[in-house]
């Protein structure tokens, strides 16, 4: 019950957030600062979330299947395979190296 | 004077780039099942919540063992590019009434992407009409396909959907990693990250992450071109801009 409470608050806050961009002046916004924090958050987050999928296991610092995933990921976003294709190239290492034995 | 809609650049742009990504939310609803949520909470996140980015964000502090309060945190601050988003948009095509919670609703970055890529103000409101409108209907159908079909698998790591969860995210970052600021920014969140994950309970370290970027973007606001890492994800018109090479993306500075 938790869980839907919290996912309807991301919902009702995301939505805000957009229609907030509707209704502020547009001066507010275009504040340099502001407008360089909504980057910074964005990259930091995403690497964040890429990193802490990666190598954490609960609170344990891992280094498992997952690793060759990201590897994989790398070289296909190098190759500049689609999203798609990115996500199953992840997919296919981490499966591919458990079939190997690895953990 | 506005071709017809069938002729219309900002229509077909719209268009394919609502195939493209309407299509990838197969992954979000496989991995979102394997993270824990069931179909309906995942099916209502692409109705309700319907930005990439926070989506994921959302499931994947979750997967990782965060607390729900953790992931909806997560997916609010990278939700926050969509207010400067929305503002751009509606400078562009003045939404009124309904129609403002309309647009609201499918302000993401493909929809910018595609109409901040038009000149012509007809076409710059259909590009993003199209694209908006295109991906909500496919991402949420494709999201329910893929749900359907992450509930069918099985073992979720057996099939290494923990390690599509890493290539989506990676897949996510990369296209904003266009500037050496940017790539430093990603580099120093990384790290803290690690640092704080055998530190805090699971799911915090993303919010210590973001803490250290939001840090960055406040103290450092003088170097670096304005609004990095606001570049949307795609790029419907590769090769488009001068400052671009042929696959669209700009070169390394």
């Amino acid at each position: 019950m938790t869980l839907w409470f919290w996912i309807i608050v991301a919902c009702v806050v995301a939505f805000l957030t957009k229609l907030l961009g509707y209704l502020v002046p547009r001066k507010w916004l275009t504040n340099a600062r502001v407008a360089r924090v909504a980057g910074t958050l964005t990259i930091g987050l995403l690497a964040a979330l890429t990193v802490a999928n990666t190598v954490s296991t609960g609170q344990h610092l891992v280094l498992d299947s997952r690793l060759g995933a990201l590897v994989a990921a790398a070289i296909a976003l190098w190759l500049r395979a689609p999203f798609l294709l990115v996500v199953v190239a992840g997919a296919a290492a981490a499966a591919g190296l458990r079939l190997l034995g690895l953990p | 004077m506005p071709t017809t809609l069938r002729e219309s650049p900002g229509a077909r742009v719209g268009l394919s780039i609502a195939v493209a990504t309407g299509l990838y939310g197969i992954s979000f609803g496989a991995l979102s099942v394997a993270s824990g949520l069931d179909v309906w909470q995942t099916a209502v996140l692409s109705l309700l919540l319907f930005s990439g980015g926070s989506q994921f964000a959302f499931i994947g502090v979750i997967g990782g063992g965060g607390s729900p309060v953790a992931a909806a945190s997560a997916a609010a601050l990278l939700g926050i590019r969509n207010a400067v988003y929305g503002m751009q948009l509606n400078a562009l095509l003045h939404p009124r009434g309904w129609l403002r919670l309309a647009s609201a609703q499918v302000t993401i970055d493909e929809s910018l992407a595609t109409s901040t890529g038009q000149s012509d103000p007809v076409e710059q409101k259909r590009g993003f009409w199209v694209a908006g409108l295109g991906i909500f209907v496919l991402w949420n159908v494709f999201t329910l396909v893929g749900a359907l079909a992450g509930d069918a698998l099985g073992d979720p790591k057996q099939w290494g959907l923990d390690g599509a969860a890493v290539a989506a995210f990676l897949g996510l970052l990369w296209p904003r990693l266009r500037s050496r600021e940017a790539g430093a920014t990603a580099a120093v969140c990384a790290l803290a990250t690690v640092l704080a994950v055998p530190a805090v309970p699971p799911g915090v370290p993303i919010l210590v992450a973001a803490a250290v970027a939001g840090a960055i973007g406040w103290f450092g606001y003088r170097q670096g071109p304005e609004g990095e890492g606001l570049e949307p994800d795609v790029d419907p018109y590769p090769g488009a801009d001068s400052s671009t090479d042929s696959s669209g993306r700009r070169p390394r500075s």
